[in-house]
């Protein structure tokens, strides 16, 4: 392709980012392809997942909304804290999370990120699959296209889009690559089972869905275990801090075992059959891993090659980020006048839509670095459960004094203040 | 069946891979891993890609079963010894594909 056939914009990666984005500008009328290394987009991404539902109303509308092949509407959040005997576990429902149109979907990447494509393309975005992007091009300092396998092809904008590893961004000079403490690694597996048996286990009608985060199965590494129930599928797995993986000696499989066959988690899965085994990084520093800069002359980065996710603790929101993000850069590319306007005004969109939220959260990751979070207060809610309900015929202590016992036999009164103060400091 | 305790290769055999058994995209100097103390990629792999037969022995890498997620090129360069010289995503089509995800 010579200089001549220069295109609007290349988008690098067909996760929802770049498709919001592609879908956006396609809709737009602009020339836009989006390359993707997958044989079809949504080949390689996983969630551990849901997915907030506004930015995709925002970008779809509820009519194209309705039609997407999502999984569940969430209505039922459970925390459990894992024992070694059991566990204790807090059930919040809430019903009018699925009125009008549902906050959240469980949804499968694979299937989601496809159909997506096709709405994409629908409106004119041209998608090429099967190539990987080798390099992005520079000319006197600007970025003027991408070499993919060989071919060089060039636009006046170009999105890395090409997720949380993001070599692009890299070799931008954007960023740097990532380090273990701001990444933590998902691993999970896909379990079928069929879809009443789904909705009377976990109390569910026709089309909510359950999720529950587990705390206490991680080893003492920063994480935790998620499932999320899909229409006839759980999704089961375990997200732990990198640095932390790296610096205990037990395999991330080994945990992701004991996890599924622990006796507070097991009998959810009974009678499922697993079929698909699956592993992704998630960033988790949310504001603080930001990079200085989201763009250069002539490139843009978008979605978790940004480093747009935010880390609640209870969740890790990252998807309804990577469409808000693209449909910013969109936004940014068909309301500026010169190319180079393109990430001023992208940032401008971002600092206005997305960044407060990320602010919010920002001190959350501190606190989830606090070791005692992932073993001892589990343990030490148990033990308190343990106490008001076990009955073995002899005299118990007073319930003040055996609350106090409980307390001092798992962490330092030292601890618990430290750890109270940061709690009140950091939420 | 039912949700049992699995092997990470009966595990892997239910994805859905096109191996590029000649180019392998991920690359390590044995030299340098045996230089490594940590050795964290033996832990941290999701695969069981890394393996090391005894102490002494030498760590030997499988890039068939990768998942593509990065782990261990992370935990190598901040915790080991930077015996990954090579981290890259397959060609275009080739790797992992998920049918779930």
């Amino acid at each position: 392709m010579s200089d001549e056939e220069k295109l609007d914009v290349i988008i690098v990666g067909g996760g929802l980012a770049g498709l919001a984005a592609a879908y956006v500008l396609a809709k737009a009328g602009k020339e836009v392809v989006l390359i993707e290394r997958g044989t079809a987009c949504g080949n390689k991404n996983m969630t551990g997942g849901r997915l907030y539902v506004y930015s995709l109303l925002s970008l779809l509308g509820p009519e194209l909304l309705a039609e997407a092949p999502l999984e569940r509407a969430i209505v039922k959040e459970q925390i459990t804290m894992v024992s070694a005997t059991g566990g204790m576990t807090l059930d919040y429902t809430d019903y009018s999370f699925k009125e009008g149109i549902p906050q959240s979907y469980s949804i499968l990447r694979s299937v989601f990120d496809d159909w997506l494509a096709g709405k994409a393309e629908e409106a004119g975005a041209m998608i090429v699959t099967g190539i990987h992007v080798d390099k992005i091009m520079e000319k006197n300092g600007k970025i003027v296209g991408v070499d993919a396998a060989g071919e060089e092809m060039f636009a006046d904008t170009v999105i890395a889009a090409d997720g949380v590893n993001s070599f692009m961004a890299q070799q931008a000079g954007l960023r740097n690559d990532l380090t273990s403490r701001e990444v933590g690694v998902g691993v999970k597996e896909m379990i079928e089972l069929p879809e009443e048996v789904i909705n009377s286990r976990f109390g569910l009608q026709a089309g909510e869905g359950a999720t529950r985060l587990f705390v206490g199965v991680s080893n003492g590494i920063s994480g935790g275990g998620f499932l999320y129930t899909n229409k006839s599928s759980l999704s089961l797995g375990l997200v732990v801090n990198s640095r932390g993986l790296g610096n205990q000696r037990k395999k991330l499989h080994t945990l992701m075992q004991e996890f599924k066959m622990h006796p507070a988690v097991y009998p959810l899965l009974d009678g499922g059959k697993t079929v698909e085994y699956a592993a992704h990084l998630v960033n988790e520093l949310g504001f603080v891993g930001l990079p200085q800069q989201l763009y250069r002359d002539g490139l843009v980065v978008i979605g978790d090659a940004a480093g747009f996710v935010i880390n609640m603790g209870n969740t890790i929101r990252g998807m309804d980020l990577a469409i808000w993000s693209g449909i910013a850069v969109a936004k940014a590319i068909l309301e500026a006048r010169t190319s180079a306007e393109v990430g001023p005004r992208y940032m401008e969109n971002i600092e206005r839509d997305l960044i407060p939220t990320m602010k919010v959260y920002q001190s959350y990751p501190k606190l989830l670095e606090i070791p005692r979070m992932f073993t001892e207060y589990p343990k030490l809610a148990n033990d308190m459960m343990h106490y008001l309900f076990a009955v073995d015929g002899s005299v118990p202590p007073k319930l003040s004094k055996a609350m106090l016992g409980i307390v001092k036999n798992n962490v330092s009164l030292g601890s618990l203040l430290s750890d109270g103060w940061k709690g009140v400091t950091s939420l | 069946m039912t949700v049992k305790k699995q092997s990470v290769e009966d595990l892997l055999g239910y994805n859905k891979f096109n191996a590029d058994e000649k180019n392998p995209h991920i690359v390590i100097d044995k030299a340098l891993c045996a230089q490594c103390t940590d050795k964290p990629c033996l832990v941290a792999c999701p695969a069981v890609l890394y393996r090391q037969k005894g102490e002494n022995s030498e760590v030997t890498f499988d890039h068939l079963g990768c998942l593509e997620c990065g782990t261990c090129r992370i935990v190598c360069h901040n915790h080991g010894n930077k015996g990954i010289v090579k981290w890259d995503y397959p060609v275009g089509t080739f790797g992992i594909s998920y049918r779930y995800g």
